[in-house]
């Protein structure tokens, strides 16, 4: 691999780039789904991609090509040097500073050598058993979307023409439960799932198949609820999205746009002081944990919020000079060239029983599921459909659906009044169960 | 890469990778035939390219070339798939023992042979968008930050972007079949935020099809009299237009209300609301809250909605879907009633009903499913003046984001960029935040006026399912309906 992006940097040079780099990625993946039982669909995946970016002076342009072939990646080079002339010169473009880049790779233990070693009909027999879980929790689990296994190899490399080549292999293994509740007529879908770098750390079958159904079951007798202004507990799920939305806002490129609700907020009271999220790349075996950025720069453990206080942006090397700051080393690689991406994001964890959250709250919403893009970035709007339980004097009593859930974000991170003590990470952003003080529910 | 290649798929996947018809038939034979109920080999090769203007300049531009070929055998309700980027043969063999495996452990039942059908000529130009000129996209990105900002003062970041790729793709049966289509699709997005006294606000706008280049740069027939000005100028001026409206926008209002939507991408609504929910495969899993429903009334009797795939150069249509059906106009709803499911082959041939020419999928990376194509409401008799004179109090919704719905209850939810308070009959105030929510087998039963200005989106669509994305289209008319909750902030 790095024998090709090596060809490809020196070739950029000799078309006459003055820097260029390039990321190269291959893949193997394997699924199966089982619906009632029976295999559904199994599918066997190869793939690869390579990404150029090349800079003539100041101009810069990005070429991807997954055919690897010598014409094919000749002409990829060809593509990048030619389209980069079109471009105008940008004083901020480049690489970063060579003194920055990954001087050693981290092991942090993303790969899992003997994972793999599964025949298809066993991969096939834990989606079964999955499934079969979520089927047999409950006679009102009538019918199934499928049990899911997954599994995925990868190795990456990036090379620099500044001088920087490495590579690095990486595993994940997923299963999931996607059952169907019914009652008198109505359906109601829910499902569970869980990811991870080592297939032996996968929760089992069984345990992923009960919690899907339990979801699924809680769902029965959904109804609307009044209008109303009241506090919203949003479980570890939704509490995570909202996490998302405030790493969107912090990410460099729409911070020199102009186009977050955080511009200018730096160092400034964003959120209760109960609230920190982090960024951390070099969680040992994390599913967002990688050795060195999009641009050969070491990953950090990044405080994005401290109590409360926006404390850093997410940049990389170019929306950093932009914003007259040094890059985070968030650069992630698309093949239109490199943008901001985290790594393992997190709101660290309160010290609230989540029981006693929900406990807290006479009247208002438990969100579970949210639907629908009512997300403006630039003012922090916020309106989203959402599905949950209703809390009744401190207790979770009947199942809600049809409503929406509205307010500004700022306005929300602000109004959080408790973050609980239940961070788990089952994806790379993860968040405790948390509850913000007020906001519009619309329903009937 | 010329644009004579790219006319005859065929030739194209021969010269470059020598896969001759004879070599596609010995593989699929010599693997699949016979031994399952369907088998197909489906080969791509993708060129995009993409420019971007921010700050006034051009600062990205990018081409990607992907190729690849998905192999699927089918028996009973089982599927193999695997999928290469490797064209070469003895890995397309791989993966066709890969895909078989799956299917080898049943016996076939007895396929039903479907006819290759004619394909359509909707998208045929003498010059793909990406093939033309760089200077000449560069140039229009320029002029339409020049004239965002020459509109307004307010306008602090203009945002431009021109994307556009050709895609040749060749389907391949076991029985020596194969149809190929050459796809080319564009679009053009412009990006405005506007700034007044530290309030800042985003507007966005942009349109496309299976056309060329010159499409951004020409007026729209058939609204010459509307003084339309070139396409590229309108997209502009939208952007600046909704982006400035929302700066003084009062906050939505909360709660179940009367709705007026206006015509065009606010058809949206029924690709949520009823559009996936009659997808084939939903129903036959039964897992949809329209399954068992044919043949009954799922809609007020002034509702008609089609799909229809064989509107020349519109960003949903195709000759053939991504199985080789020749795409359709297929009647969903007729005056209220539910009569027609988009199918694809397999969930067909699993119902008992023909492929619809709804069988598609994002890449050869990808098995196809049934998907909608371009999805819109007939219209009605009404003056679309008077049906917001007819509402007493409520919302007018014109442009919208995105939307999403859950298959099994049928809620559904989409969210207006660009919405009004109807107060006494008039369109007053703008609104921000609105989201829509209903229910799917409900919504269109409550549709109480349709106009007669039905409109097709401007060509922008891009619909998620199962984690593939295609090209799709909507449309409709002015139409009110009457109850629907709208989740704003203002109680």
């Amino acid at each position: 691999m790095l024998d090709l992006l090596g060809d490809v940097l020196k070739r950029a040079r000799e078309r006459g780039a003055t820097a260029a780099d390039a990321f190269l990625v291959e893949d193997r993946a394997f699924s199966a789904q089982v619906r009632l039982g029976r295999v559904d669909t199994v599918k066997h995946a190869r793939e690869q991609h390579l990404s150029l970016r090349v800079f003539s002076g100041k101009s810069a342009a990005a070429a991807s090509t997954s055919d690897f072939s010598r014409t094919s990646v000749e002409r990829l080079v060809d593509e990048a040097v030619s389209l980069s002339r079109i471009t105008a010169p940008d004083e901020l473009s480049g690489l970063p500073e060579a003194s920055g880049l990954a001087r050693e790779i981290p092991a942090l233990d993303l790969d899992d050598p003997t994972g793999h070693d599964l025949s298809p009909e066993e991969k096939i027999d834990l989606a079964r058993r999955c499934e079969a879980a979520a089927l047999g929790a409950d006679p009102r689990i009538t019918n199934s979307e499928g049990g899911d296994f997954a599994d995925r190899r990868a190795r990456y490399a990036y090379a620099a023409s500044h001088g920087f080549a490495a590579e690095y292999g990486t595993s994940s293994f997923s299963l999931s439960a996607s059952p169907v509740a019914s009652e008198n007529g109505h359906m109601q879908r829910d499902g569970w799932y869980h990811v991870t770098r080592k297939r032996a750390r996968l929760d089992s079958p069984e345990e992923i198949g009960k919690t899907a159904a339990r979801r699924a079951l809680r769902r029965l007798g959904a109804r609307q609820v009044k209008t109303a202004r009241v506090p919203v507990v949003f479980d570890p799920e939704m509490a995570a999205s909202l996490v998302r939305h405030v790493a969107g806002a912090v990410a460099g490129p729409s911070l020199y746009r102009g186009a977050s609700f955080l511009l200018d907020k730096l160092g400034q009271q964003i959120a209760a002081p109960g609230v920190t999220i982090i960024d951390d790349g070099t969680i040992s075996g994390g599913l967002g944990s990688r050795p060195f950025d999009g641009e050969g720069l070491p990953v950090l453990r990044t405080v994005v919020v401290d109590k409360g206080v926006l404390t850093s942006y997410l940049l990389d090397t170019y929306s950093g000079r932009k914003l007259g700051m040094a890059s985070t080393h968030h650069a992630a690689r698309d093949g239109s060239g490199v943008t901001v991406g985290t790594t393992n994001l997190y709101l660290a964890k309160g010290a609230a029983d989540p029981k006693d959250l929900i406990g807290s709250v006479k009247q208002g919403l438990y969100v579970t599921e949210l639907i629908g893009f009512g997300v403006n970035g630039v003012t922090g709007d916020y309106s989203r459909g959402a599905v949950g339980m209703w809390i009744d004097n401190g207790e979770l009593a009947y199942p809600v659906e049809e409503i929406t859930i509205a307010g500004n974000l700022l306005d929300m991170l602000r109004a959080i009044e408790g973050v609980g003590n239940d961070l788990v990470f089952r994806d790379r952003t993860a968040a405790p169960t948390v509850l913000v003080g007020r906001m519009t529910v619309a329903g009937a | 890469m010329t644009t004579n290649k790219l006319a005859r798929p065929e030739r194209f996947f021969e010269d470059r990778f020598g896969l001759t018809s004879s070599a596609l038939e010995r593989l699929l034979g010599s693997h699949l035939a016979g031994r399952v109920d369907h088998a197909d080999l489906f080969l791509e090769y993708r060129v995009s390219e993409e420019l971007t203007l921010e700050e006034g300049a051009v600062k990205k531009a990018s081409r990607h070339v992907s190729q690849g070929a998905g192999i699927r055998a089918q028996s009973g309700e089982r599927t193999g798939y695997a999928h290469t980027d490797d064209l070469a043969l003895p890995n397309l063999e791989e993966a066709a023992r890969q895909a078989r495996a799956i299917a080898d452990q049943t016996s076939a039942s007895t396929a039903v042979a479907i006819g290759p059908g004619r394909p359509h000529d909707l998208y045929t130009l003498a010059e793909p968008p990406v093939n033309a000129a760089l200077d000449r996209k560069v140039a229009l990105l320029l002029k339409m930050d020049a004239a965002a900002r020459a509109l307004d003062p307010r306008v602090k970041q203009v945002i431009a972007s021109l994307g556009s790729e050709d895609v040749v793709v060749l389907i391949a049966t076991p029985s020596g079949w194969t149809v190929g289509d050459v796809r080319p699709l564009t679009r053009l997005n412009v990006t405005v935020i506007v700034e007044e006294n530290g309030k800042r606000e985003i507007g966005t706008y942009g349109g496309g099809g299976r056309v060329p280049f010159d499409f951004f740069l020409e007026a729209d027939r058939g609204e010459a009299d509307r003084g339309e000005a070139d396409r590229w100028r309108r997209y502009t001026s939208e952007a600046v237009r909704q982006a400035t409206i929302k700066l003084h926008a009062v906050e939505a209002p909360a709660g179940e209300m009367t709705v007026v939507l206006g015509p065009g991408w606010p058809g949206i609504l029924l690709h949520e609301a009823v559009g996936h929910g009659l997808e084939g495969d939903f129903n036959r899993k039964q897992t949809s809250a329209f399954s068992g429903r044919m043949g009954q009334k799922v809609a007020s009797e002034l509702v008609t909605v089609i799909d229809d795939g064989t509107i020349a150069n519109r960003r949903g249509s195709l000759n053939v879907d991504d199985e080789g059906i020749p795409t359709r106009r297929n009647v969903l709803i007729e005056k209220g009633v539910l009569v027609g499911y988009m199918q694809d082959r397999l969930n067909a041939r699993l119902m008992g009903g023909e492929p619809t020419g709804n069988g598609r999928r994002e890449s050869y990376a990808h098995q196809p499913m049934p998907r909608m194509t371009n999805t819109f409401m007939l219209a009605g008799q009404d003056d679309p003046a008077d049906i917001i004179r007819s509402v007493p109090h409520g919302l007018y919704a014109v442009n919208f984001g995105g939307g999403q719905v859950d298959i099994t209850n049928g809620k559904f939810v989409f969210s207006a960029s660009e919405a009004y308070l109807i107060e006494d009959g008039k369109v007053t105030r703008p609104v921000k935040g609105a989201t829509l929510i209903g229910s799917g087998p409900e919504a269109l039963t409550r549709v109480s006026r349709v106009g007669h200005d039905l409109k097709l989106d401007e060509g922008v669509g891009t619909c998620g399912k199962d984690g593939q994305s295609v090209p799709v289209g909507v449309g409709l008319p002015t139409i009110r309906i009457d109850g629907i909750t709208v989740g704003g902030t203002q109680v």
